[in-house]
């Protein structure tokens, strides 16, 4: 039992990456009907932002700017890496679509995936060329001991990360249930042809849901650099391509239906390997995905008729 | 239209030839040496260890006016290739090396993932190549045209599972490796094979695997948990070494950890931290507490570039030096490539007892040297202290 159990906090904390990313591939399809394969590698430079702010804001810590307790400071720096890094790393998104996708608008959608994947690759080249090639190490930001639940073993790390992807893919839903701009998205996902003829511009959208979408793939770079402290330029690519499986499975444009397949793929990833043999890991979840998709090719939210509201 | 196509073809014709002059133009001057290394992708450190050492040999033989053969001095010139870490990118790297910049050695590449296929361009285009650190046997195996200047795992394997014993007196085994690497692979299996023959069949409770470029190795360490073993041996690189290790203790696990040569890079404890202070790992030489040679060079390296040199530095240095003189044996460059190439073969083949900074080598008939293995304790300093020395 305390084995299962572990499993599932450990599958818990892998899911909320897959979840975090995924969103954003499903906000983009949901608004624009696009792909953006830079996603993964959105996500890698979010992570590393997140590296420099961190390491800048402790080193402004360490000269005394700030004279608090460590776990206090620590906090303070955890937070403020999350916003200067989501605020800066939607510039970046805002930056990949003004750039990148405004011009093809309207050209054919295999031109536009062409393109993501080819910012992914400049921006994974980039990085290698201007940082380098060697690893970085993510500085700890949320040290503390394992605590020892009826067994499991629980990091504080695994709580701050489960609970602030969480509050965040409520923050998310919040805005696009509740908000102006919320609703300009479900329009504009509802019908991007009619609805710019009543004054909403779909260029506003794009840069808006592109924002969003980097933002949270910031929130999920830093988590990830918190979990797993290597980081390295190529680090996003098989990770969004993980994720935007989970967004095809949850149902192209779905918010709800991509964060519950990032858990979902997570959970399987993780007992595969816990209960069938590690090498055929990622063999079997990916064919138990490819069932799930043969019985609902739209997965779980999507719906057939791609015109229709999703957000 | 037509004339344009006349003279285009012109010009590629005499381009081609001025490289056909430049290659067998007689009076041979510089001796070309490739260097195949990882400068990039999954292991980049191993990558600049390998090019700052080749580098420092250099200067060595610049110092010195060139490299004296047979009472000739010639120019050398190092040709450095980036193998991003991948065995197709190796194989290409070696090829452009054999073929167009027509060098007549290469050393390296370092792990076995690129030098299992890139030594079998190199045997097939007849050109010598001595891999510094690739342990896996299938690199120099039926490849008369293949060196390296380590031991070999099936050697590795048992050292490591002897020691554990030795030093435990654990009976109960786990393996946690990358199924996608031939290196961590063929260690794992030969480890399992040792470890099984001394404790019997069943006493490896766990035999886990992750695919390269994984970063989560909590599903295969509950796992481990579970299963009663008594310590996890590990054949990973740097990068992964820090996650597994880190990853291992927040899910409570408190034994040792144990790993092999692999573990030996600089940045292992950078990038690992006090997680890793403690633990042991097999390798070629120990850093601290070094005398004599390898203790200048290791000085002389830190002085340059900051840091200790890791293994890959060292027998790259090693390599090098075997090299140079394979190549002084050899008596005379004559300028054609396929028969200088030839001669440096033979003259590898034939080396006795090279006094490396990494021990005495004498080439088998495989091409592989007879060495000493080195276990290393990572202090709590983070350095990595000699703590026992296994010969064959």
């Amino acid at each position: 039992m305390a084995f299962f159990m572990q499993q599932v906090v450990n599958a818990l904390q892998r899911g909320s990456f897959y979840a975090l990313i995924a969103l954003g591939y499903s906000m983009v399809y949901g608004v624009l009907m696009l792909f953006n394969f830079a996603h993964g590698d959105v996500f890698m430079v979010g992570a590393y932002i997140g590296f420099f702010v961190s390491s800048g804001l402790l080193a402004l810590s360490a000269v005394g700017f700030l004279s608090l307790p460590t776990g206090v400071t620590l906090a303070l720096v955890l937070v403020l890496t999350l916003i200067i890094s989501m605020l800066l790393n939607s510039v970046v998104g805002m930056l990949v679509e003004r750039i990148g996708y405004r011009p093809l608008r309207g050209a054919p959608r295999a031109s536009a995936a062409i393109t993501g994947l080819m910012i992914g690759i400049i921006l994974e080249t980039s990085n290698l060329a201007l940082l380098g090639a060697q690893r970085r190490s993510f500085p700890d930001l949320i040290p503390g001991e394992t605590i020892h639940v009826l067994g499991v073993n629980i990091t504080p790390k695994k709580i701050v990360i489960v609970a602030v992807s969480l509050l965040l893919m409520f923050g998310l839903h919040l805005f696009v249930r509740r908000t102006k701009w919320g609703m300009a998205m479900r329009a504009m996902a509802y019908d991007y042809v009619v609805v710019p003829l009543m004054g909403v511009s779909i260029n506003t959208i794009a840069l808006l849901t592109f924002g969003l979408g980097s933002a949270l793939a910031a929130a999920a770079g830093i988590l990830y650099g918190v979990a797993y402290p290597v980081l390295d330029p190529y680090m996003g690519v098989l990770f969004g391509w993980k994720a935007f499986v989970a967004a095809i499975v949850g149902g192209r444009g779905s918010v709800l239906g991509a964060g519950l397949a990032g858990f979902l793929l997570g959970f399987i990833e993780i007992f595969v390997a816990a209960f069938l043999p590690s090498t055929m890991r990622d063999l079997i979840a990916f064919s138990i995905i490819l069932v799930i998709l043969t019985f609902r090719p739209h997965g779980f939210f999507g719906e057939p008729y791609s015109a229709q509201l999703r957000l | 239209m037509k004339k344009r196509t006349v003279w285009t073809g012109l010009t590629l014709l005499m381009l081609l030839s001025m490289t056909f002059v430049g290659a067998c133009g007689p009076g041979v001057d510089t001796i070309k040496i490739g260097i195949n290394a990882p400068l990039t992708g999954d292991i980049p450190k191993v990558g600049e260890g390998t090019k700052y050492a080749a580098e420092m040999w250099l200067e060595d033989i610049n110092a010195a006016g060139g490299l004296d053969v047979g009472g000739t001095t010639y120019k050398v010139e190092l040709f450095i290739e980036d193998n991003e870490s991948k065995g197709e990118s190796a194989v290409a790297a070696n090829t452009k090396l054999i073929t167009q910049d027509e060098v007549l050695v290469i050393v390296g590449p370092q792990a076995s993932k690129q030098a299992v296929p890139a030594g079998g361009k190199a045997n097939e285009l007849e050109t010598p190549m001595v891999s510094p650190w690739s342990t896996n046997p299938d690199t120099t195996l039926d490849r008369p045209w293949v060196f390296r200047a380590c031991f070999l795992d099936p050697f590795q394997g048992p050292v490591v599972a002897n020691f554990v014993q030795e030093e435990f007196g654990y009976t109960k085994a786990a393996v946690l490796y990358d199924i996608a690497s031939d290196y961590p692979k063929g260690l794992a299996e030969f480890f399992k094979m040792a470890w099984e023959e001394a404790q019997g069949a069943g006493s490896v409770v766990t035999f886990e695997s992750f695919t390269t470029g994984d970063t989560d190795f909590s599903a295969q360490l509950t796992k481990i948990k579970e299963s009663g073993a008594e310590f996890i041996f590990t054949p990973q690189y740097y990068n992964e070494v820090a996650l597994i290790v880190q990853q291992a203790h927040e899910l409570g696990w408190t034994a040792p950890i144990v790993g092999s040569d692999s573990w030996g890079s600089a940045e292992t404890v950078e990038l690992c931290g006090e997680d890793c202070y403690g633990l042991f790992f097999s390798t070629h030489y120990a850093a601290a507490g070094a005398v004599g040679e390898t203790k200048a060079f290791i000085d002389r390296y830190n002085e340059n570039h900051g840091y200790v040199p890791d293994d890959v530095a060292a027998l790259t240095w090693d390599t090098m030096g075997i090299v140079q003189r394979a190549i002084q044996d050899c008596g005379e460059i004559t300028g054609d490539i396929k028969a200088d190439r030839k001669c440096v073969r033979d003259a590898l083949a034939k080396i006795t007892d090279y006094d490396g900074i990494t021990g005495k080598m004498t080439f088998t008939e495989e091409g592989d040297p007879i060495k000493c293995a080195v276990l290393v304790r990572i202090s709590e300093a983070g350095e990595f202290e000699f703590y026992e020395q296994v010969c064959p």
